[in-house]
């Protein structure tokens, strides 16, 4: 029972001293170890069982890529910025790559660009299973772990079938990709196509329609679409809003422009849509890879790398290429100057859009390149929009934005 | 009892089987085995790592316990608290900031523990060589198992765990830090002042 | 609408605000002077830019000058939301002071503070200007500024002596 104003005044005057007590919040430091996807810590402070206030403090896994960067050749650049999204490098090297052929003038053949859009694909359907699979983890569904990352396996076979690795491709050169398709290459990708098709169903069956799962998570971490446009967030996270943006939509990179794909938009804005839109990405994925590979297995005869670039190789390298696929780098490329300019290119990656700055004074490594990831670009919302919502909310809003920390931080 | 609970067949060993367990136990009353033997041999198949990612390497320790290379196998299992695991896998490059968190999570686990480092970033930078926000992680705790690769794949983290077990019977890891309490090769070699200096509580 | 139009009419309605609007490669770059970046910033947010993808901050050192650079865009305007706008002023080396536009881009809020804690950049009226990602003893460096120069790490550093 509250004591009202006026007995306070009656207490005062008789010389009692009165003190109004504050209210107390109690502060809980989840992370950097914690189960889940680790690297980050949230300072959490909750009345009750309500969080009143979120803190990220982020900066765990920051790696300096910007400032290595300035001291790199231009090409050595690109291994190094796929070390911050580890599982999803195609698509983030992409941009970058992108960048630098517009400051040099350079287009990459059509081939090369299938190949490119072919790979980015399968590395989003990878990243989307990475994701939910983590995501099991944060829910203690131990089964949409072991699938996740089970048929994730597919996909990166596949992608080491085509670059001969399993996470870090390093297949984009300024001008084409270093690696043609093996010959067999599109029975195989039909073949990983087929299988998820069929696995999507059962991934509905245990997991989204499940009713613990859906209780968790409908209704919890809602973002209206003006409050997402407003907080700048990306991909899925967006989408998931009601938002209709996606890169390879509004401005098409590579041949997106080409192919036919839809952008699937839930309106809700809440954990449950934004894990819809990446399961339904995934099927969307799918009819790429297949469309890419349909493509690439009638134009054969173009070489992988700009036409130009491919006359000036020295006769041993065009018969390496010829029986092998492969390209072989030569040094000029390596030590190659930029004109001087500034270029901006963005991609869509698996967990939205990644943004490129990158500037040039005419020397052989970059005078400045800044990345901007989507996850960075997420973590607002654990300021913004986790307040309100109770503690067991978290791991489910966590999951959902599918944020990974070494991306955040570069 | 014939073969032994869930043993469908006699003659085969299978964990459960009552009659190997039994000779097992009599050999160690009887004191054919020593208990700094058992002690050894038992850490060996319950090696539990704590659930600590440092970096991007965490992607393919992720994928290590996956159905396809299914590292549970080998008796380890990820497990978020640090007061029950005895076995830290560092994923690639250790941070200034992470670092702190690395020590304070080795600090609380219990002993005997153990440590493997994974990829080229936790030998010497890797590619992040030079960098300014990077620690070697040997110098903020010992390490027992180093594992080459950018990233290794998750056979080489299955190798290591293998390899951490033949070196914890064979040096007597385990029994030896019992008997011998803190060896001497396991010093820090970076104070923890140094390490927690920017720790905001 | 193509990039060049757009630049026509960003130029048409900035005015005096801006000091140059020119079309650099895939996007439209802005530069104005440090009194009247809020300014222009609420008339390009009237416009329907209403995202800070990014706040990047390039050191000169032999002019003296860091520049900083809002790149924005839209999501709800589809027509804006295909190109980017560069919103650059440029400020001292020795003492660089920015007018934060949190108030009117809530998305920059993360991004200045990187930049404050990279570069030495400090934002009037941030509501939260702390450092982000580095340790307080780094953030004091400006560790991404030209003048910061990495410690070169010897190749036999920490190895014993027998093997030097």
């Amino acid at each position: 029972m509250s004591i009202s104003e006026g007995t306070i005044g009656e207490l005062r005057a008789k010389g009692v001293e009165v003190k109004r007590l504050e209210r107390e919040y109690y502060e809980i430091f989840i992370g950097p170890q914690h189960p889940g996807s680790g690297h980050m810590r949230i300072i959490v402070r909750l009345d009750g069982d309500i969080i009143v206030d979120a803190d990220p403090d982020i900066g765990y896994v920051h790696r300096t890529m910007e400032k290595l960067s300035e001291g790199r050749e231009w090409i050595k650049v690109t291994p190094l910025v796929e070390r911050m999204t580890i599982i999803d490098a195609c698509n983030v090297t992409l941009p970058y790559i992108n960048a630098v052929e517009k400051l040099m003038d350079k287009r990459p053949s059509t081939r090369a660009s299938y190949l490119r859009v072919l790979l980015c694909e399968i590395n989003r359907i990878a990243s989307h299973l990475y994701g939910f699979g983590i995501f099991g983890v944060f829910l203690g569904h131990s089964t949409a772990y072991m699938w996740g990352f089970g048929d994730r396996e597919v996909f990166l076979e596949l992608a080491e079938i085509l670059t001969g690795t399993r996470l870090t491709y390093t297949y984009h050169i300024p001008g084409g990709v270093r690696r043609d398709m093996p010959q067999d290459f599109p029975q195989m990708a039909r073949r990983a196509v087929r299988y998820m098709r069929n696995r999507m169903a059962e991934y509905e069956k245990i997991f989204l329609n499940n009713p613990v799962i859906v209780s968790r998570l409908r209704d919890v971490g809602v973002i209206s679409k003006t409050r997402a446009a407003e907080l700048g967030i990306v991909g899925p996270t967006l989408r998931g809003s009601g938002v209709r943006y996606d890169v390879r939509l509004n401005e098409p990179y590579e041949v997106y422009s080409e192919l036919d794909f839809e952008v699937p938009v839930f309106e809700e804005g809440d954990a449950l849509a934004r894990t819809l839109v990446r399961m339904e990405e995934i099927k969307q994925s799918l009819n790429i890879i297949e469309q890419a590979v349909d493509w690439l297995e009638k134009h054969r005869d173009e070489p992988v790398i700009a036409k130009e670039d491919y006359e000036k190789l020295p006769k041993l390298h065009k018969e390496l290429y010829e029986k092998t696929g492969r390209v072989k780098l030569l040094p000029t490329q390596i030590s190659m100057k930029v004109p001087p300019g500034k270029a901006v290119a963005r991609a869509e990656a698996g967990r939205g859009e990644i943004f490129y700055y990158v500037e040039s004074d005419g020397g052989v490594m970059p005078y400045r390149v800044r990345v901007v990831t989507p996850s960075a670009r997420n973590v607002i919302v654990f300021k913004k929009v986790v307040p309100g919502h109770r503690l067991m909310d978290l791991p489910a809003i966590y999951g959902s934005i599918d944020y990974f920390p070494p991306e955040a931080d570069r | 009892m014939g073969a032994g609970v869930g043993c469908p067949r006699e003659g085969k060993v299978y964990a459960g089987n009552l009659n190997v367990a039994a000779k097992r136990a009599r050999e160690i009353l009887y004191g054919k085995l020593k208990l700094g033997e058992v002690v050894d041999w038992a850490t060996t198949f319950s090696l539990w790592p704590v659930h600590l990612m440092t970096s991007c390497c965490g992607a393919e320790f992720a994928a290590t316990w996956s159905p396809r290379f299914d590292a549970e196998q080998y008796g380890a299992l990820p497990w978020i608290s640090p007061r029950q695991t005895n076995f830290i896998i560092i994923e690639g490059t250790v941070t200034r900031k992470m670092a702190c968190a690395l020590r304070v999570t080795y600090e609380q686990m219990v002993h005997p523990k153990f440590v493997i480092a994974m990829g080229a970033c936790a030998l010497d930078g890797g590619l992040f060589y030079n960098s300014y926000n990077v620690v070697k992680p040997w110098e903020v705790v010992p390490v027992d198992i180093y594992i080459a690769g950018c990233p290794p794949p998750p056979e080489a983290l299955a190798k290591a765990i293998l390899d951490l077990r033949k070196k914890i019977r064979e040096k007597k890891m385990a029994s030896r830090w019992l008997t011998e309490g803190w060896r001497e090769d396991r010093e820090y070699l970076v104070p923890k002042e140094d390490v927690c200096r920017w720790w905001r509580p | 609408m193509s990039l060049q139009a757009l630049a026509e009419v960003i130029k048409e309605r900035l005015g005096t605000l801006a000091k140059e609007v020119r079309i650099a490669k895939g996007h439209v770059e802005i530069v104005t002077e440090g009194g009247r970046l809020t300014e222009a910033a609420r008339a390009l947010k009237e416009m329907g830019f209403d995202h800070v993808k990014s706040v990047t901050a390039v050191d000169y050192p032999k002019e003296g000058k860091i520049r900083v650079t809002y790149h924005v865009s839209s999501y709800l305007k589809e027509d804006l939301s295909k190109y980017i706008v560069g919103l650059s002023v440029d400020v001292p080396r020795d003492n660089p002071i920015v007018e934060t536009l949190v108030p009117l881009w809530n998305s920059a809020e993360f991004f200045e503070r990187e930049v404050f804690e990279f570069f030495g950049v400090h934002f009037k009226g941030h509501p939260d200007l702390r450092p982000l990602l580095l340790i307080p003893e780094l953030a004091e460096k400006r560790v991404l500024r030209k003048d910061f120069v990495v410690r070169e790490e010897g190749i036999y550093e920490g190895v014993p002596h027998e093997y030097k």
